[in-house]
């Protein structure tokens, strides 16, 4: 069996399609032992996982920690909000003294683009980006992706589109980069002003009409409009965004086709999509969210399979 | 490097042919029985005696099963490859059932100590008991015997089995290779 070529999983940019294969692979094997009566497996019982979380975070938080202890590591948790980086201790320092403890692999999610590869230079240990600022995401494209494979029965040659607020997510740039690693087709939606400029040189379609977007897809990725991250208006009201950018169930049956919709969560409700779409067939929102364990699961195994005893 | 032949095709027959007869002695109609082939290479010997089993001997209700213990084996970041996973495939609880372990070779005895453990993620069995073809004597690292054996085999450590099925090609033969 092959291994990861990277040490540390900092974007999906750092990967190449083995490394996805192998990953999936593995997550297929986590899967049947999540679905187990008793779910553990005893692999990572010497190795210790400070889960460093300086930025909110509820499902990546527990996703992670729950895949930790169904591998049998230690964990420990640590949340910005109730730290000493309030004092005024900088990133390096908080993450030496907690590596000082012994920590083998650190999980971290961090306001700043580009915390986790600089954290990667400076400390020894094994880094798993859990998001960083609105850079990449790379574990939610992962299990985005194996969701579709999963739905889909592979992911080449799908027509996938990202809706939404793609100027602040790092859930769009890792899935543009893990979609388009796969074979996948990928276009980008949403109003102007939430697309990033020269986004197209990434070799994404741009659609700014969500008809045609939905249309010409297989599937389509809505993402939530992070209010927290705007500091200047992007579009007049969120009911004229819900009116353009908002999935309904009846736009949904008016397509020529049925298309699978997934959202990384959390979903406002009547916002980017409606209830009656969020619990429809069509949506693998929940497949999403147990998929994140099985493959949060295959990362952090792979990973820890580098770290020598 | 050099090989000889330990069992060839129509020993490797005979020999499942016992087993088989063996496992009913004890067994029965193996109503509260399953076969577990321990994953890669168990799960090809547990095929056979199976459908032995079924086909042969007309014994109806044999359930099989086939257990991956890559995620309980005790030595994980301990070699040189990364440990390749197998699927398991185990669609019937095991609590209180009469377990039958099947592996090709015996020879630490630290995969069957995994899938000891492994199995218990399964139910709490009644008894687990284990056939193997090939019983290396002498090399046991832990406390470990089969109740079932094809053949023992006195081979030094440089030594090793092959078992080779007539599924993967070729035909059913058991070497004995030297490094």
């Amino acid at each position: 069996m092959s291994e990861l070529s990277v040490n540390h999983l900092l974007g999906i940019k750092y990967l190449n399609q083995k490394d996805i294969q192998l990953i999936f692979e593995t997550a297929d094997h986590f899967k049947e032992v999540i679905n187990r009566p008793i779910k553990k497996v005893p692999s990572l019982r010497d190795i210790t996982i400070a889960n460093l979380f300086f930025e909110n975070s509820t499902r990546t938080k527990l996703s992670f920690e729950l895949a930790e202890k169904r591998l049998s590591a230690d964990v420990i948790n640590f949340s910005a909000s109730q730290s000493s980086v309030k004092k005024g201790e900088t990133l390096i320092d908080t993450v030496n003294n907690i590596l000082s403890m012994k920590v083998d692999m650190v999980v971290m999610r961090h306001p700043n683009a580009g915390a986790g590869m600089f954290l990667s230079q400076h400390v020894n240990a094994s880094i798993i980006n859990a998001g960083d600022g609105a850079h990449e995401h790379p574990t939610q494209a992962l299990l985005d992706t194996y969701s579709i494979r999963e739905r889909l029965g592979s992911v080449k040659g799908k027509n996938v589109v990202i809706v939404g607020d793609i100027l602040h997510s790092r859930v769009a740039l890792s899935n543009i980069f893990a979609l388009q690693l796969q074979g996948a087709n990928v276009m980008v939606c949403g109003p102007k002003t939430l697309i990033p400029k020269y986004i197209d040189k990434l070799g994404v379609k741009v659609e700014t009409d969500l008809r045609k977007a939905l249309n010409w897809c297989d599937v389509a990725n809505m993402l939530r409009v992070q209010n927290e991250r705007m500091e200047i208006s992007y579009f007049p009201s969120t009911r004229e965004y819900t009116q353009q950018y908002g999935v309904s169930k009846a736009l949904l049956d008016s397509l020529n086709k049925e298309i699978t919709i997934m959202h990384p969560g959390p979903i406002n409700r009547g916002v980017e999509i409606t209830s009656d779409v969020a619990d429809s067939k069509q949506a693998i929102i929940l497949d999403q969210v147990q998929n994140g364990v099985a493959i949060r699961m295959a990362v952090i195994y792979l990973l820890a399979s580098k770290i020598k005893h | 490097m050099s090989q000889k032949v330990l069992l060839n095709s129509k020993e490797v027959n005979i020999i499942l042919h016992r087993l088989a007869c063996q496992l009913i002695e004890n067994h029965n109609n193996f109503e509260n029985t399953v076969l577990i082939g321990i994953q890669p290479r168990g799960t090809f010997l547990a095929n056979r005696l199976a459908q032995m089993l079924r086909e042969d001997y007309k014994i109806k209700n044999v359930k099989l099963g086939h257990l991956d213990i890559t995620f309980f084996r005790d030595d994980f970041r301990r070699g040189e490859k990364p440990l390749e996973a197998n699927t398991t495939d185990i669609d019937f609880l095991v609590e209180d059932k009469n377990i039958v372990f099947i592996d090709d070779v015996l020879y630490t005895g630290r995969s069957i100590r995994a899938a000891l453990t492994a199995i218990q993620s399964f139910g709490r069995p009644n008894e687990i008991e284990l056939l193997t073809l090939i019983d290396r004597r002498f090399s046991r690292h832990l406390p470990i015997q089969p109740n079932y054996r094809g053949r023992q085999v006195d081979a030094i450590n440089e030594e090793k089995v092959k078992v080779n099925w007539k599924e993967h090609g070729g035909e059913d033969v058991v070497y004995l290779i030297n490094k």
